[in-house]
């Protein structure tokens, strides 16, 4: 590449650095692909630094198997007891599921009812409200849509106390309905929905259902909603993963009833300064959403991604 | 249908129906989010004004009202600013790391790797970690028999048995702001990581033209490009970061936020006020909520102008137009396929064309063509 065709389209402060690196021994190169990061084929380094980032990524999880595969003892005469996970993690899996002040099985069961339906419901409601927005003519329809974003931005905390108290006039304190009620449907899936369905559906799908005598809820199921199934499938998992991990309402209108995140300070209770039956019980309690994620993280992933676009 | 047709009462109110049915429909699809918002929504937050203005208890229910008391009384405990301030140290030990390292997670992401799904997923692997679990590990690895703690102890620099994680207010921060990177930074790297990927490649180019590195590409193509993005992740970090509740909350055995409230922190303070074994005051807690969704849209937006300034006023933009540098770019493509073909030219008339140079020619045409 002659530095003069350089100095030629970017200037004299360019030709100057062509020559410079052309004086040892790089010259400016305008073919090679390397500038393009998408292309570029990377070297040893990044390849070391993702696997740095894997490695702590994953170390925490790895440090519980550890410290879940040794008993008491071992753990106070040593930080790090042992280097691979051993035979005593099963034995003390064991006695974690089957403890009688934890009741592992019945929360597991109280938190996938409470996700199931919660997510369900939302996708339901939401790929509704989203087929309306995105394809429905109707009085109102923009400044609406725009409230709907607004609500997002109200801080959750603001409604806790009074929400106690509601629930607790319905008599719902304690008891699951006071999770899956108002969780029901929520702004961002509507959010969600809309943004999807008002690119992923064409008007020609919809106007076809019409002239062949389809009512609108007809349409809706059996044109927006196939259409709508990628972004659905996204919107429940993540969905499910917030209603799986939610920590403050729960324990906020829970009493005897438990869902996964109420176990782990039970934990703490039952086995007090025993580390290695505590670290097993939150491998456990953490062991359900990992399995999940092992199926779907490679949507996960997409829906993170997707969603930064679309946010 | 034919039965149907053949009576015009019947269509008339079948016509009447169907017209019913697209008038109405669409307000009933959007129904149920208003009525959910209706009820969890409005009537919590204006109901909220009326508790903040009582003494109400758990047990007692509601009891006299009280005007503003309840929020004098608030601003008037220590602890009620203690976890202000806890919150903020915490959000901000948190953030800074988190931003750092996720941009440089993106970075490295955004190449043309092997296994790319495999790398991505393993990022995200602390984002699947249930955060009151997560918690609990790392309050045992900062605890008295985790791994920091000892590790000071033979480095010299901590004499105490017990784990300064606990004692110290800062190092608890430090503790807590830990999980909050560790769970945060891949979640947030891949969304930078999708807005670089929608950078276009071209001003890569046009920066190694003007012959800019990696690094300046880096801060010069690559952080202006994502602004929008980046401010969107500073804001949602914000929003989430000052609601922390489930990792002080489980930091220790009690949950209260340590014994000199070293790391109370404000949603934690609202708990325990109104919902802890003891003292049970709702009214109050009412009001500290009050008093937080203010400092929450405050910062929030303090946050969000900051973001935009720093995210605008970086490198200053090219007084080029983009048309001019795309022209230019398309003039050293051109130029670049016209070498290349002239070069083959002279091998072709000696040996064997080079493959690479008729491979180049049309990417060379389509540019001008822009």
């Amino acid at each position: 590449m002659s530095t003069a065709l350089i100095e030629n389209i970017s200037g004299k402060g360019a030709k100057r650095y062509a020559q410079k690196r052309a004086a040892k021994g790089r010259p400016v190169n305008l073919r090679t692909q390397d500038h393009n990061p998408a292309n570029r084929r990377p070297g040893w380094f990044t390849y070391a630094a993702l696997s740095v980032v894997v490695a702590v990524s994953v170390f925490p999880l790895y440090y519980t198997m550890l410290l879940g595969s040794s008993t008491r003892l071992e753990i106070a005469q040593s930080a790090v007891p042992r280097w691979v996970p051993g035979p005593q993690l099963v034995q003390n899996l064991a006695s974690i599921l089957s403890h009688h002040q934890i009741d592992f099985w019945r929360s597991f069961a109280n938190s996938v009812l409470v996700a199931v339906v919660v997510s369900a419901s939302t996708v339901f409601f939401s790929t509704l409200a989203g087929f309306s927005f995105a394809k429905l003519e109707f009085r109102g329809r923009r400044p609406l849509y725009v409230f709907i974003i607004a609500t997002m931005a109200i801080p959750m905390q603001l409604g806790t106390v009074p929400m106690f108290i509601m629930m607790d006039e319905f008599g719902w304190i304690d008891s699951l309905a006071a999770l899956i009620v108002p969780s029901l449907v929520g702004a961002f899936g509507v959010f969600w929905m809309t943004q999807y369905l008002s690119e992923a559906l064409p008007y020609e799908l919809i106007e076809a259902a019409r002239v062949d005598g389809a009512s609108m809820f007809r349409t809706f199921w059996s044109v927006a909603v196939p259409a709508a199934r990628p972004a659905a499938a996204t919107l429940a998992l993540f969905t499910f993963v917030g209603s799986w991990n939610s920590f403050f309402w729960p324990a906020v209108v829970l009493r005897s009833q438990m869902t996964m995140p109420l176990v782990v300070p039970q934990l703490r209770g039952a086995f007090t300064a025993d580390h290695a039956m505590v670290m097993t019980g939150v491998l456990a309690v953490a062991l359900p959403l990992l399995v999940v994620f092992a199926v779907a993280g490679k949507q996960l992933v997409s829906g993170v991604m997707a969603g930064a676009v679309k946010g | 249908m034919a039965a149907v047709a053949a009576t015009p009462r019947r269509i008339g109110f079948s016509r009447r129906l169907s017209r019913w049915d697209v008038k109405v429909s669409p307000y009933l699809y959007i129904s149920p989010f208003f009525i959910s918002f209706a009820v969890f929504g409005v009537v919590p937050v204006v109901f909220n004004v009326v508790v903040a203005m009582h003494s109400w208890h758990r047990r007692l229910g509601q009891g006299e009202f009280v005007g503003l008391d309840n929020f004098r009384w608030v601003l008037e405990q220590p602890a009620f600013w203690t976890s202000l301030q806890n919150t903020f140290s915490i959000f901000v030990l948190s953030m800074v790391p988190q931003l750092v390292l996720a941009l440089f997670i993106a970075a490295i992401l955004d190449q043309n790797l092997r296994t790319k799904t495999f790398w991505r997923m393993s990022v995200l692997v602390p984002f699947a970690i249930m955060p009151a679990a997560s918690a609990l590990i790392f309050s045992q690895i900062f605890g008295q028999f985790g791994l920091v703690t000892p590790l000071l102890h033979d480095l010299g620099l901590f004499e105490d048995v017990n784990s300064p994680f606990f004692a110290d207010r800062l190092l608890s921060h430090v503790a807590i702001a830990t999980m909050v990177t560790f769970r945060w930074t891949g979640y947030n790297a891949l969304i930078l990581l999708a807005a670089m990927q929608s950078v276009p490649r071209e001003l890569y180019e046009a920066a190694t033209i003007d012959g800019s590195g990696r690094v300046r590409q880096f801060f010069s193509v690559t952080l202006p490009s994502i602004r929008a993005t980046m401010i969107f992740v500073v804001l949602t970090m914000t929003i989430g970061g000052l609601q922390i509740f489930d990792e002080p909350r489980m930091y220790d055995g009690t949950g209260t936020g340590g014994p000199n409230d070293q790391w109370l922190t404000t949603v934690l303070y609202l708990f325990d006020l109104g919902f802890g074994e003891w003292p049970d005051r709702l009214g109050q807690a009412a009001a500290v909520a009050w008093l937080f969704a203010l400092v929450i849209v405050v910062f929030t937006l303090v946050n969000f102008l900051l973001t935009r300034r720093i995210a605008t006023s970086g490198p200053a933009r090219s007084r080029v137009p983009a048309s001019v540098t795309r022209r230019l770019v398309a003039e050293a493509r051109a130029a670049v396929a016209a070498a290349d073909a002239e070069k083959a030219a002279a091998r072709a008339s000696g040996g064997p064309p080079a493959s690479d140079g008729r491979d180049r020619a049309p990417a060379g045409t389509g540019g001008t063509g822009r």
